[in-house]
């Protein structure tokens, strides 16, 4: 589904990320792991073709992301709150994705209604505008967001910070859930490597931009993950 | 401690994102400053000689003294309109072991320093001394008068920074200055309260008696502390350096579906300009700007058509779009990763900004129609000025909003934020209004005021049909520079 071929960013010289090679078959839940500064939101941000690659190409569904647009329509993302649009409901922003994504009000709350336990009765009818929410629920807002409309690739950047313990446990569900699918790509990244080897079929470490580990996971993961990161 | 915030300053200052801008701009806005610099200090030098001239029976520096609140008055008009309080970034100072107050009155006292209170130096300081070589009057009372002056410069500095605090979210507040103004205006124009007057005999008579230099020196530190009070009560982070939580209040748009494709995003932007302050209040001023027409073609020398009715015609219709355009897209700038990522076109983007533009120049060059009452040909020239600014000034907008990189936050508070708007966004209107007032020209001084309304309606037409072209141009150029611009809107400016 993703092929990265000789893909590096650099800042000033600085190698901010450099992947030879990188392939994510479909369907699989994707983990990315690393210390702050490996490069896990510069990858995603060039998946999303928010950032220019220096060298090096970037496909999704061989669609080369950086020359053409047609990669947008069966891919969702959520990286951060500005992601959000500050002046809308909770309600009003789904339904702008839901428009924007060709689903119809009815699919939409279909969608919500799935979801309601996951809201907590904190999100829907509150008359609040997200920018009033707080960071955790804003989270809860975006994630969702990215569910609507059938993507088949769903990208969350650090989907499990900000959340409150019950919140991480129904996250883990749901992205489990959309793992089980074998149409979804999803691509995770966390520095809490526990929930990141609960939820992913596979996982690469990151360290200063380089691949490190490439594992797919098992009952041991964890732990060589763990004596890795540990100093 | 000074020296750590006057360091913090210049950092921010050299490392924001406007500061690459083209040399080419660096250049005008220096030429700029330059012009009025020189006018500013021409018109000091020859004030003396000129009034010395005109009015042989009176000092000339008793009339400056009259026209002195005057004077004030414009400056402080222009200032509310043009000056922005000297911001720093508060939030993270403030629980640092800083006192409170001196944050605030370096924020305060940075203000003297502004080109604003320069302007008016330059006219005070050859006058007074051309008045002391010359004039026949104690210099060191005219020292003093100078002085006092410059306090008064300084006073309507510090006044500004609190009615634009206290009184520029409340449109009641400032219908009372209005009127507050107005009357006095009035009072002036049918002789019965000549303020002018009143001012000037009070300054004359503090040549004679320097040490009434106390009462506008009580004035501005009476101004001083008014402000320095009115900060320190609310240099708190549950007060106004954090927004008050609204209901949010739902409002059915489906109505919008009837244009199709670009509905999702015409509802957006409509629901952004309802719900912030600031494009809210950019639509109340183009309802406003709808009465310019009346203070220019109920002028008498105004019965030909000119110059000047172009520029109106175009003001009149195009406000809305002006004040909106030239902040494409930095309205967005706050979640423009997810306007870049989501499944939309840009094209698509664009297209609904350019039909909301659209709409609300017809909407308001039909609200002009009323002025026919002052002749066919007014109409004409405005519905004239509306084609091209449909056709010509929205892709000029469109186009010069791909070079956008100022964020624009919608959602920070109030409180200090006079942010994005600067000496750039006014150049950008330049263009807008000269190259039709410069096809008016030409073409009434060859044929006639007719032929010249065609061609610009013509024109207009022109740029119309050739809309969607000029448009794909368009998109390339957001697309080739989008990733400068969601670059510039990551940072936060201050």
């Amino acid at each position: 589904m993703i092929q990265v071929t000789q893909l590096s960013k650099t800042y000033n010289e600085t190698n901010v990320l450099n992947i030879p090679n990188l392939e994510i078959p479909k369907g699989q839940s994707f983990g990315l792991v690393g210390n702050n500064g490996a490069g896990k939101t510069t990858f995603f941000s060039l998946l999303l073709d928010l950032i220019q690659p220096t060298t090096g190409t970037l496909t999704n569904n061989e669609i080369q992301v950086n020359t053409s647009e047609d990669w947008k329509p069966f891919t969702s993302a959520f990286l951060d709150e500005s992601f959000l649009i500050g002046y809308l409901t909770a309600e009003e922003y789904f339904y702008f994705i839901g428009d924007i994504r060709g689903q119809n009000k009815a699919d939409v709350n279909a969608l919500l209604v799935k979801h309601e336990e996951f809201f907590n009765d904190e999100i829907l009818r509150n008359k609040k505008y997200l920018r009033d929410l707080s960071k955790g629920n804003q989270k809860k807002v975006g994630i969702i967001a990215t569910l609507i409309g059938n993507p088949k690739v769903v990208i969350l950047d650090e989907p499990f910070a900000n959340l409150d313990p019950t919140t991480v446990s129904r996250l883990k569900k749901i992205i489990k859930e959309l793992g089980e699918n074998p149409e979804i790509t999803v691509l995770v990244s966390s520095h809490d490597l526990q929930h990141t080897v609960e939820v992913c079929d596979r996982i690469v470490a990151l360290n200063k931009g380089e691949i490190v580990k490439d594992i797919v996971t098992s009952a041991e993961t964890l732990k060589e993950l763990e004596s890795f990161f540990a100093v | 401690m000074f020296k750590h915030f006057i360091n913090l300053e210049l950092k921010s200052f050299l490392r924001s994102a406007s500061v690459g801008k083209s040399i080419a701009l660096k250049l005008f806005l220096g030429f700029i400053a330059f012009y009025f610099i020189l006018s500013f200090l021409v018109l000091g030098i020859a004030l003396y000689p000129l009034l010395h001239e005109s009015f042989l029976n009176q000092k000339p520096i008793q009339i400056v003294n009259n026209a002195v609140i005057f004077w004030l008055a414009i400056e402080l008009i222009f200032r509310f309109f043009m000056q922005s309080l000297p911001v720093m970034n508060i939030k993270p100072l403030l629980i640092l072991p800083i006192k409170r107050e001196k944050v605030i009155h370096y924020v305060l006292l940075k203000s003297v320093f502004s080109i604003y209170n320069l302007f008016p130096l330059l006219v005070i300081l050859p006058f007074g001394i051309t008045t002391i070589i010359k004039g026949n009057v104690d210099t060191a009372a005219v020292l003093v008068w100078m002085f006092t002056l410059y306090i008064l410069v300084l006073c309507v500095n510090y006044a500004n920074f609190l009615i634009k605090k206290k009184f520029a979210d409340n449109i009641l507040a400032f219908l009372f200055f209005a009127i507050l103004g107005g009357t006095f205006v009035g009072l002036e124009y049918f002789e019965i309260f000549k303020i002018s007057s009143f001012i000037g005999s009070i300054l004359n008579s503090l040549l004679l008696n320097p040490i009434l230099v106390l009462a506008p020196l009580l004035l501005l530190s009476g101004l001083y502390f008014w402000n320095f009070n009115y900060l320190k009560s609310n240099f708190y982070l549950d007060n106004t350096l954090k927004s008050k939580i609204k209901e949010a209040k739902t409002t059915d748009l489906s109505w919008t579906k009837s244009f199709g494709e670009i509905a999702p995003f015409l509802q957006l932007d409509l629901k952004l300009i309802w719900r912030n302050k600031r494009p809210r209040t950019t639509v109340f001023m183009s309802f406003i700007f709808l009465l310019y027409g009346l203070m220019i073609y109920t002028n008498p020398r105004q019965s030909e058509i000119s110059f000047l009715n172009v520029v109106v015609g175009l003001l009149m219709s195009g406000i809305f779009m002006i004040n909106f355009g030239q902040f494409i897209p930095s309205w967005d700038s706050s979640y423009f990763g997810m306007i870049l990522s989501q499944n939309i076109t840009f094209r698509k983007y664009l297209d609904s900004k350019v039909g909301l533009m659209s709409f609300s120049v017809i909407v308001l060059a039909l609200l002009t129609t009323p002025y026919v009452y002052f002749g066919w040909n007014v109409l004409a020239t405005n519905l004239a000025c509306a084609v091209y600014n449909l056709g010509i000034n929205i892709p000029v907008l469109m186009f010069a909003g791909s070079f956008n990189v100022k964020r624009i936050d919608l959602e920070k508070s109030p409180f200090m934020n006079y942010q994005g708007t600067g000496a750039a966004q006014w150049i950008v209107g330049l263009p807008l209004f000269l190259i039709p007032g410069l096809i008016f020209f030409i073409f009434s001084e060859l044929f006639n005021a007719e032929t010249a309304i065609i061609t610009i309606a013509t024109i207009g037409i022109i740029g119309l049909l050739c809309r969607n072209m000029l448009m794909n141009f368009i998109t390339k150029g957001y697309q080739t520079r989008k990733y400068a611009t969601l670059n510039g809107f990551k940072q936060q400016e201050n």
